[in-house]
């Protein structure tokens, strides 16, 4: 996978069909109404598909068998965090919101799920906010999903979400709204009515066929600033995520409290360097931009939290990446965040520490830290987050995450 | 709709040209010879090779002179676009096979088969790869026996690059121990989870490391080919599902592989996987049984797989369940519309760009360039969204008058489209639009035309 930029430049006007892969981005937001039910407080989730080592990420280069683990990916060069944990230098932009204390980490934290390591159900069962207990399938709706149902005054038509992919996270009984950032839909007035009438006998397109006109039209009238421009295909690496972020703050400084989003390209089987480095730079650009676009008052009130399926393999796998394994790091941000802290209980690298011998062992649920980050930011009760957002999860006592 | 028509929709890619579309029929057109391959070839075999090789070597000396020549320089990125245009040219192929045949089950079944064994190019230096994996790995077994398929799918380099394969070294082989290198699972997981058993079947961590170590020898290098690499290979013997292979050869791994094909899991995930695709996010028991069973008493032929799931009463019924992905919608707009493969060919790169390249990946379905390796989402919600579903309409309404002037009467199209039984409320509407353009749209944008 050598690419030389030289080479890319010279391709780059027939590169679209590459530029939309393998970053795909997606935002979905809900909205709360006049009414406020959710308060001033801001939630925005990134969802890192694709298995980020988190081990990469933060590493603990305290422990005394991170290096002989990891020949390659141990970096001298990361910047030390807390004297044991040191972070990977493609988030160094990171650093003053660190000594902010508006950033933080989980370290050794997963979903329950375990064993099989697929991408595809880890992810559905992050989404799904659900245990072991339950069949993935039977679960429908996903835990952000489940907040909003929780919530009194949440109005369909001020709930929505955005975005080119399914994120399941927040698909259910709450209506959300789905959008991408550069969708535009113009139709004459007699168009619109005329296609009213083709969807109205049928109901699945009918409401999603209202909501694109609605959104299409809504989206248009929105004033400059929110509309960035389309970004260029070739080198759009950067500029995707501008606009995704770009439309996400426009969102939340307006009705919006609640924004997630994914971002991709965290399985590094291979090359993990180069490539883990190219998804941090996206990541930090990500939360950079969020804290400046909010502006300090609004990001004062606001908590990102960053979240994987699971971790990679403790050690490094015989081609310069790593492998799907269990435990990994959780990434929060934020003016309401308690930072410059690295959370959760350290289980250690000793082969006999690691789970199945071979990945981090999970020391805690992520479930339990989100619905912590929930509590601290709308006061929603113990029991609604143990019983309905997260069903099974025992919250237990967690350290003030949010300030 | 009349049987005919639901199969059109359904198994291809909406009426075409003399459309009589039986089960019979459809099944007579896959047995006779791959003509489409013949009419709009793609570049495969020696010819990719060659191509990929010399703007590789082209690129090393470019890069090897010190200082940089610019004649070397020009003549790496001469060669490296061929690359980027046979990848272009690939998809403007399979593009003109889909609008122009017949009754569309080839192709429906050639994408269907590629999305189980979804690869990605690792860079546009490589672009052309998935559709050569498709063009020379997949095509020529689409009617034989699915072990087969697997196999020349697990040996192509497109696979062996995609999943890493080529990169996983046995721990205790020769270089393993000289170099310190280890295995990658990657590959061997996915064949466990997506390509044979599925992620419900019984299967273990240590499967898959074991699979693993049994497919260490396989390699593929752009100067030497495909290539099962002994120095690389992790010594046996392995236990996969509880049978031990001998773990050296390749033979071993056409074992593992065809044993893996063969197994009542496999079964029951392809057929699943079938209807899902073909019929209904949520397919009746009855004809997964059905398919499942074709497939274990035809040892993984999949001819008899093909004509359970054309002639099985459930799906054959008239509810429309499934939505057409983006690249159906296209192939049946450009037919419904009377655009020939022919045509096709002959488009400039900035209209094939412009009316479908970049509408692919505004609907969310880039050419060749899914999420990941499980390949692109098949429930209705994932595509049918509001950002989906507005570009769509879009595209109903804006390209097809950049694709023909004057435009046709909306009710022809309609006619095209759906052949003779158009939906009442599609040609009422179509009749009423301002203008030709908007009527088109109305017609492509129905619901009716989004299903299948």
């Amino acid at each position: 996978m050598i690419q030389r930029r030289h080479f890319l430049r010279g391709a780059g006007a027939l590169a679209c069909s590459a530029a939309a892969h393998p970053f795909l981005t997606t935002v979905t937001l809900a909205a709360s109404d006049g009414g406020r039910p959710l308060g001033d407080h801001r939630l925005v989730v990134i969802l890192l598909r694709g298995a980020m080592d988190g081990l990469d990420v933060v590493q603990p280069q305290g422990d005394r068998g991170f290096a002989a683990l990891r020949p390659t990916l141990n970096r001298p060069d990361a910047l030390p965090l807390d004297g044991f944990f040191a972070l990977n230098p493609a988030l160094g932009g990171l650093m003053p919101l660190w000594q902010a204390g508006q950033l933080g980490f989980v370290h050794a934290t997963s979903t329950p799920y375990r064993d099989k390591r697929s991408h595809f159900d880890g992810q559905d069962q992050l989404e799904a906010g659900t245990g072991n207990d339950l069949a993935l399938a039977s679960v429908r709706d996903g835990w952000l999903n489940r907040l909003l149902q929780a919530v009194p005054g949440v109005r369909a038509e001020t709930a929505y979400a955005v975005g080119r992919e399914e994120m399941r996270i927040l698909s259910g009984p709450a209506q959300v709204r789905d959008w991408a950032p550069d969708t535009r839909l113009d139709l004459s007035p007699q168009a619109r009515r005329l296609l009213e009438q083709v969807y109205h006998d049928d109901p699945a397109f009918l409401a999603v066929a209202n909501e694109a006109m609605e959104l299409g039209i809504d989206l248009d009238a929105e004033p400059a600033g929110m509309q960035a421009p389309m970004p260029e295909l070739a080198g759009a690496r950067l500029a995707d995520v501008e606009e995704l972020v770009g439309f996400v703050t426009a969102r939340l400084r307006a009705e919006t409290r609640i924004a997630a989003f994914s971002l991709n390209g965290w399985d590094t089987h291979k090359a993990q360097k180069t490539g883990i480095g190219r998804s941090l730079s996206r990541l930090e650009r990500a939360i950079l931009r969020l804290s400046q676009r909010l502006g300090p008052e609004i990001w004062g009130k606001t908590v990102v939290l960053a979240m994987t399926e699971f971790g990679r393999t403790a050690a490094e796998n015989g081609s310069g990446g790593t492998d799907h394994g269990t435990a990994g790091a959780m990434l929060l941000a934020g003016g309401a965040v308690r930072g410059g802290k690295i959370w959760g209980d350290w289980p250690g690298l000793d082969e006999a520490d690691l789970y199945d011998r071979r990945d981090l062992l999970p020391t805690s649920d992520v479930r339990v830290w989100a619905a912590h980050v929930i509590a601290g930011l709308y006061g929603i009760d113990r029991a609604t987050l143990e019983s309905a957002i997260f069903p099974g999860m025992q919250m237990g006592q967690v350290p003030g995450l949010i300030l | 709709m009349t049987p005919a028509e639901i199969a059109a929709f359904r198994f291809g890619y909406g009426p075409g040209p003399g459309m009589a579309i039986t089960a019979d029929a459809l099944l007579a057109g896959l047995a006779k010879p791959d003509s489409a391959a013949l009419a709009y070839p793609i570049v495969a075999g020696d010819d990719l090779t060659q191509m990929l090789s010399a703007a590789d070597q082209a690129r090393l000396a470019a890069k090897r002179h010190n200082p940089r020549d610019p004649a070397l320089d020009a003549r790496a990125i001469e060669l490296d676009q061929a690359v980027i245009a046979a990848s272009g040219a690939a998809l403007r192929a399979t593009l003109a096979r889909a609008v122009a045949a017949p009754d569309g089950l080839r192709e429906r079944l050639g994408a269907f088969w590629a999305d189980h064994f979804t690869v990605a190019a690792p860079g546009l230096h490589r672009a052309i790869m998935p559709a050569a994996m498709a063009e020379e790995a997949i095509r020529p077994h689409l009617t034989g026996n699915f072990a087969d398929m697997l196999t020349a799918v697990a040996l192509h380099p497109a696979m062996l690059i995609y999943l890493d394969q080529s990169f996983s070294t046995g721990p205790n082989s020769a270089l393993g121990k000289r170099k310190g290198k280890g295995l990658n699972e990657n590959f061997a997981r996915e064949l466990l989870e997506l390509h044979t058993l599925g992620v419900g079947a019984g299967y273990a961590q240590d499967d898959v490391r074991e699979l693993a170590k049994l497919l260490s020898g396989l390699s593929w290098r752009l100067r030497t080919g495909f290539s099962f690499n002994p120095q690389k290979t992790e010594p046996g013997p392995q236990v996969v599902l509880g049978k031990t292979y001998a773990g050296d050869t390749l033979d071993t791994v056409r074992e593992v592989l065809g044993d893996l094909a063969r197994r009542p899991e496999t079964a029951t995930h392809l057929a699943r996987k079938l209807a899902v695709h073909f019929v209904a996010d949520a397919p009746d028991a009855g004809l997964v049984a059905a398919l499942e069973g074709a497939f274990l008493q035809g040892g993984g032929a999949l001819m008899p797989v093909y004509e359970v799931l054309l002639r099985h009463p459930a799906a054959l019924v008239p509810e429309m369940a499934k939505a057409r992905q983006p690249w159906d919608f296209l192939v049946a707009s450009l037919r419904a519309l009377g655009v020939t493969g022919d045509d096709i060919m002959a488009w400039p790169g900035k209209h094939l760009t412009r009316r479908i390249i970049k509408p692919l990946i505004a609907m969310g379905q880039p050419w060749k360039q899914p999420r990941g390796p499980d390949g692109w989402a098949e429930d209705f919600a994932a595509w049918i969204s509001p950002s989906g579903l507005a570009t769509r309409i879009t595209w109903a309404m804006s390209v097809p008058e950049t694709i023909l002037r004057p435009l046709p009467d909306p009710a022809a199209v309609a006619r095209g489209a759906f052949g003779t039984n158009p939906p009442d409320t599609v040609i009422w509407a179509a009749s009423r639009a301002e203008t030709r353009a908007d009527g088109i749209g109305l017609v492509l944008a129905s619901p009716a035309f989004n299903r299948r």
